[in-house]
């Protein structure tokens, strides 16, 4: 099987290593957020996440983006909120969920850096739901259940998971292999960045989330992300996440770089999430 | 029938009474079982865990449960290693309690786990950054030798010794016993720190993130000196219980003198790391990560007094009464003290895991509680009942108190003298046995 002096899984790993090397990553506008949820809905259509059961909350039910209204609390005329959509941060540095994974169902992709999650290999153990500062990994507490007209409009790029392993946002992957195969079709090594757009982007009716290759220094992603009002949360923990906001209001940037955990407690603020 | 398996030379109660005593705990058994049958077949959903919960009552009892059984190890290891030939009188004791201990967690461990049948794949593929790895394979091996440390106990059975095979069997593993107490301590070192270690490494969790020392963070080392404190601790309380169920003295004061030291010299080194430990963590390690640690103990629930609790209460004060011969002749001291660094250890798996998650950590979260459903209860009693009957019926059918023969005649401990039989605690039990056996017994 050799191929130019070289085994197939040789070329393979050299053609890998070649790759051109991406940073996917988001900026997300909060001033441009108005909470409607359409990413919500958009981001569980496209990666099968099933519809919540008759005793599932907000905390145990499964939504890989969720979007929370934070109150300044402030008197009504003075009174401002954010809408915050979170989800996997994707972070780039000791990231906090792949190291704790026993058995390696946790992996960062060295040519796109995306955090991905094996749901074939999970044990359920959810130690990288305990490690995620964020919270922005979800158990499946329940078996997915789709009505028989629901089970019709299944994304069958994506496959549903089984009940007692953990599920996350890896930047609608389906949609990149799409892109991948698309692109391998026309005889492209590289994809079209217009053809790999996660689905809570498409879907935002503001635009308010803007996706693409950090690395590319030419895209607006890249170009957004070192605007003076783009910040990341919680990124004195040294993970340095991949998913950006933006805000020209100064109490939003103050709230996400507030320091110390009890921010509510002084009652600054208040969060409640609305799509989740 | 059941006479028959039952030790020469000891008194045991009669087999209605000792059913009587099990039945509550089978019905516990009874009501545990399904509860996991619940959470096994139908779903975690059956817990109150969540996606912010995501550990709860279940991990908490694993890691008591396993810093409790921590005597087995660390008794094993001065024992057969550093030959103190005065823990022969608890090592059995120990050894149950270390299998009831750990095989509780891993049953525990595998209800708590969404994909069960999945455990496999962490020997399989592992990955060997993991905290949890290193504990899912030391647990394991470990549970293994401590089912190889109980086979003798069982074959010391009276009817089973009848058997020449099981008494040679068991005579050959007594001469490996040093080696398997030199694994077991190797291994127990090991997931101990790592259960300690599992928290310490949590970045993204600056409550429970603690510095590294070589590869490990610091709550590796405490989580190995607090179990290690806990586990003699553990092994006086059980036996001190066992005597009063059973009404009759089980070891010689001296050896719960020595595990009272034992675990007070352990104590007093874990309280002095956990104090620098802490020190570091206020004025380096959470601020340095953007989280005053005052901050953490700012919330009605989780205040300074855990804090407190933890290393002065739990801590500091019972390893100077265990550390003080004097105070130590004193059984109330002596016991109340073993019952705090208990607490103590309950309280630190608490604080590890539970204030763990419930403080927020992004700005905007909320503080969240957590209270266990009927099933994780019912299966975290489970636990409780299987040691219980487990225990209970090796202490009926095998002689895991050595001590206990000698004490039963009334054996003089402080200068060995045998006084009469009638003098023991109950004196009918001279007729069960011939004056001929007692002689050969204790000589």
């Amino acid at each position: 099987m050799a191929h130019h002096g070289r085994t197939t899984s040789e070329s393979i790993i050299m053609e890998t290593m070649n790759e051109k090397k991406h940073k996917y990553g988001m900026v997300i506008d909060l001033d441009k957020c108005n909470g409607c949820g359409a990413c919500t809905v958009a981001c569980a259509v496209e990666n099968n996440v099933p519809p919540a059961v008759e005793k599932m909350n907000s905390r145990n039910g499964i939504t890989w983006l969720r979007v929370s209204n934070v109150n300044q609390n402030e008197s009504f005329t003075e009174n401002d909120t954010v809408f915050v959509p979170m989800f996997c941060q994707q972070c780039e540095k000791e990231t906090p969920c792949l190291t704790v994974c026993p058995q390696n169902a946790v992996d960062i992709d060295p040519n796109t850096g995306i955090v991905g999650q094996i749901p074939q290999r999970c044990l359920g153990c959810r130690y990288c739901m305990t490690a995620c500062p964020y919270h922005a990994r979800y158990f499946n507490y329940w078996d997915p259940q789709w009505s028989d007209g629901m089970k019709q409009q299944l994304n069958p790029d994506v496959s549903p998971r089984m009940r007692g392993v953990v599920e996350k946002c890896n930047f609608c992957h389906g949609r990149l292999h799409a892109a991948k195969e698309k692109a391998a079709s026309m005889g492209n090594r590289e994809i079209d960045p217009k053809e790999y757009v996660p689905a809570c982007v498409e879907s935002c009716p503001n635009s308010a989330i803007t996706f693409g290759d950090l690395n590319d220094q030419t895209s607006v992603v890249a170009q957004l992300s070192k605007q003076g009002n783009a910040f990341r949360f919680l990124s004195r923990l040294g993970t340095e996440p991949k998913v950006y906001y933006h805000s020209t209001r100064e109490w939003v940037r103050a709230m996400a770089e507030q320091k110390g955990p009890h921010s509510l407690r002084d009652s600054q603020f208040s969060a409640e999430a609305i799509h989740g | 029938m059941d006479k028959l398996f039952i030790p020469r030379g000891v008194q045991r109660t009669s087999l209605p009474k000792f059913l009587l005593w099990l039945l509550p705990w089978t019905g516990l058994f009874a009501v545990g079982i399904y509860a996991i049958y619940l959470c096994l077949a139908e779903g975690l959903f059956h817990t109150n865990m969540d996606n912010r919960f995501a550990f709860g009552i279940w991990i908490f009892m694993d890691l008591t449960v396993i810093a409790l059984g921590a005597g087995a190890f660390f008794t094993g290891f001065l024992l057969y290693i550093l030959r103190k030939k005065e823990l022969s009188a608890v090592i059995n004791s120990a050894v149950v309690i270390g299998l009831i201990c750990y095989s509780g967690a891993v049953l525990v461990l595998m209800v708590d786990v969404g994909q069960p049948l999945r455990a496999w794949f962490t020997f399989w593929h592992p990955n060997t950054h993991s905290m949890l790895t290193e504990v899912t394979f030391c647990l394991t091996c470990y549970l293994v030798v401590l089912l190889i440390e109980y086979i003798p106990i069982v074959l010391k059975n009276r009817k089973l010794r009848q058997i020449p095979k099981f008494l040679v069997f068991e005579f050959e593993l007594h001469k490996l016993m040093p080696v398997f107490a030199a694994v077991g301590a190797f291994l127990s070192f090991f997931h101990q720190g790592s259960l300690g270690g599992l928290f310490g490494v949590l970045r993204g969790r600056p409550f429970a993130f603690r510095e590294e020392l070589g590869i490990w963070p610091s709550t590796f080392f405490l989580f190995v000196f607090s179990a290690a404190a806990a586990g003699p601790s553990f092994i006086m309380l059980t036996t001190l219980l066992v005597e009063k169920l059973t009404r009759k003295r089980l070891v010689r004061s001296s050896i719960y003198q020595f595990l009272g030291k034992l675990s007070g010299s352990m104590l007093i080194g874990y309280v002095l790391l956990k104090s620098i430990d802490t020190l570091i963590w206020i004025n380096s390690t959470s601020p340095g990560n953007g989280f005053p640690a005052f901050e953490f103990y700012e919330t009605q629930s989780f205040g300074t007094w855990i804090l407190f609790s933890e290393i002065v209460l739990f801590g500091l004060f019972p390893a100077l009464i265990l550390l003080s011969s004097r105070l130590r002749m004193n059984r109330v001291l002596l016991f109340g003290s073993a019952f705090l660094v208990c607490c103590g250890i309950m309280l630190n798996r608490f604080v590890m895991t539970i204030q763990t998650l419930a403080l927020p950590t992004l700005p905007f979260d909320e503080f969240l509680t957590y209270a266990p459903s009927w099933e994780e209860v019912a299966a975290f009693l489970f636990v409780v009942a299987y040691g219980v009957i487990l225990y209970s019926l090796t202490y009926r059918y095998t002689t895991i108190f050595p001590q206990e023969r000698e004490l039963a005649l009334g054996r003089n401990e402080e200068h060995g003298e045998l006084s009469a039989a009638q003098s023991t605690d109950d004196g009918s039990r001279q007729n069960s046995f011939s004056a001929k056996t007692v002689n050969r017994t204790i000589s």
